[in-house]
């Protein structure tokens, strides 16, 4: 302590400041739900939520569709040697089906979608920070929190899942494609054998991670615009920054969840 | 004089060690045109900022039609920025929205229970104000600058709102137009008995629109009077605002 004289205002005004940061945050995302659980309170905004939930889903389609086929694809391709070693090229429809449902395609889609959806929040509602239109906004006595936070939050949350459905479909015809490069298999069967491996206990938990996956990625995106400094390059650093920490809190939170149903596995067997 | 519909008492606001607003102090009177002068980076739009609550202010007190602005809580910000109107210096168009959709988002969120009809009367009527009826259907993104902020301007004036804070709002148009906006502004002013504040480096819209001029530098007045008055100060640096 004695050594560094000047080290500990500046430790301590950095503390501080991480503090506010945090609580700043907190705020945010209590003032989010509070929108969310209103959300069907007049003013409506749901002209502006579907508009948002088509724009979502509609942006990310097709990359979801080509990387989800692809990782099915690849999946397969890799395990089968494994697989062929003992025997068991059959068990391929369901092993590739389960860790797809699980986890590959939940963290896929929602990195993808944090890359492409995350993003584009970030710049859109930055730029209507540095435009003053957020401001505009509430000098003509309209909740900008509602229409452009509640709306995009919730459109993210709705549609991710949705997404990781489809990004899981496309991942189970790659593998499909994947087998029939080296053997032969019809599409009944393989759907059958696919289906049949699978559980309740596989989907729930994806589909909660997906919800959350959304909310995230939706958060984090309106958070950082919301922020935005005053330049246009603060635009830039909305986006940016918007990826980088929802990409990482995706991760956090797939390990949470994913601790949480082993829990909840060991606890009710 | 008549009542006072804004007053603006010792305020001083800053951003981190940047002193903006030094005890400024300011009415506006009922049916008043308030015209506010100052060099560029005197923080005429941060006073209006502060006066409808988007800045805080970090000493004195400000009330707008008996209502106090510093101490309100959201729904009382709500409630008096309903009868503010404000252009914004940069015109802050929604550049996801059509012009009509930018008329129509304020009017639609404030009076819930407006007609179809209304609506589109009501939005019609402002365009045609600002000369922009041709625009209704076109993006931000397709319009000039001086376009922008004409349809700013109906944007604003759609509410019918009691005070109007127009901050530089014949920026970037050509002298005629200017003279239309100018036009305008009094046109309201008399219709519906409104009071403004008019931030302008126009003087011909200062002359024409301001019953009474005040002059800020460095976040505090330096004067305050009508236009004959100002313009014929003895003062240099007053005298110089008047210059062509
Ligand atoms: N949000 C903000 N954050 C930090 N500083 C700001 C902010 N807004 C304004 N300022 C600073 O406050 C001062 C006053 O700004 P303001 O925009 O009020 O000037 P102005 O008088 O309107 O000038 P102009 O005639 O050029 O529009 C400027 O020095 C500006 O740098
Ligand atoms: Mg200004």
């Amino acid at each position: 302590m004695d050594n560094q004289p000047q080290a500990s205002p500046d430790i301590f005004s950095k503390t501080k400041a991480y503090f506010a940061q945090l609580a700043m945050v907190a705020r945010f995302i209590s003032k989010t739900f509070k929108e969310i659980f209103l959300f069907v309170k007049p003013p409506h905004e749901f002209d502006e939520l579907f508009k948002q939930c088509f724009k979502i889903g509609n942006k990310s389609l097709v990359l979801v569709a080509i990387t989800g086929f692809i990782m099915g694809l690849v999946l397969t391709i890799q395990s089968r040697p494994v697989l062929a070693e003992f025997g068991a090229t059959s068990w391929l429809p369901a092993m590739v089906s389960i860790s797809f449902i699980r986890e590959i395609g939940p963290v896929i889609t929602a990195l993808i979608c944090a890359g492409k959806i995350g993003s584009g929040i970030g710049a859109e509602v930055g730029s209507m920070k540095v435009t003053e239109q957020i401001e505009a906004m509430e000098v003509s006595a309209t909740n900008p929190f509602k229409f452009i936070v509640a709306t995009r939050v919730i459109a993210c949350s709705l549609m991710v899942p949705l997404l990781v459905l489809f990004s899981d479909a496309c991942g189970m015809l790659g593998s499909l494609t994947g087998i029939n490069i080296y053997g032969d298999m019809n599409m009944n069967l393989f759907f059958a054998q696919a289906i049949a491996s699978l559980e309740f206990a596989d989907f729930f938990p994806a589909m909660i991670k997906s919800v959350l996956f959304g909310f995230v990625i939706g958060v984090v995106g309106c958070y950082q615009g919301f922020n935005a400094g005053r330049g246009t390059e603060s635009v830039g650093t909305a986006a940016n920054s918007a990826v980088v920490i929802s990409s990482m809190i995706i991760f956090f939170v797939d390990l949470i969840v994913v601790q949480l149903s082993e829990v909840y596995n060991t606890l009710s067997n | 004089m008549s009542e006072k519909v804004a007053e603006i008492k010792g305020i001083y606001q800053s951003f981190g060690s940047q002193e903006v607003l030094k005890n400024l102090s300011l009415d506006l009177y009922k049916g008043e045109n308030l015209v506010v002068l100052g060099k560029s980076g005197t923080g005429k739009s941060v006073l209006i900022k502060c006066l409808v609550g988007l800045i805080g202010i970090d000493k004195g007190t400000m009330t707008i039609l008996g209502k106090s602005v510093e101490t309100a809580n959201e729904n009382e910000l709500m409630e008096i920025r309903k009868k503010v109107g404000f252009l914004f210096q940069s015109a802050a168009l929604y550049d996801s929205m059509s012009v009509r959709e930018n008329l129509e988002f304020p009017l639609k969120r404030i009076e819930t229970n407006i007609s179809k009809s209304d609506l589109e009367l009501r939005t019609v009527e402002a365009l045609e104000n600002v000369g922009l009826l041709d625009a209704i259907d076109k993006m931000p993104s397709q319009l000039s600058g001086g376009m922008r902020k004409r349809v700013g301007l109906a944007r604003t004036i759609v509410l019918n709102p009691e005070i109007i804070l127009y901050d530089e709002p014949t920026t970037g148009l050509d002298s005629i137009t200017s003279r239309e906006i100018s036009d305008l502004i009094l046109s309201l002013q008399q219709k519906y008995n409104t009071s403004s504040i008019i931030i302008t480096h126009d003087m011909p819209c200062a002359k024409h629109t301001a019953n009474r001029i005040i002059i800020l530098a460095e976040g505090k007045e330096i004067a305050e009077g009508s236009y004959e008055e100002l313009a014929n100060s003895t003062d240099s640096l007053i005298n110089s605002f008047f210059k062509q």
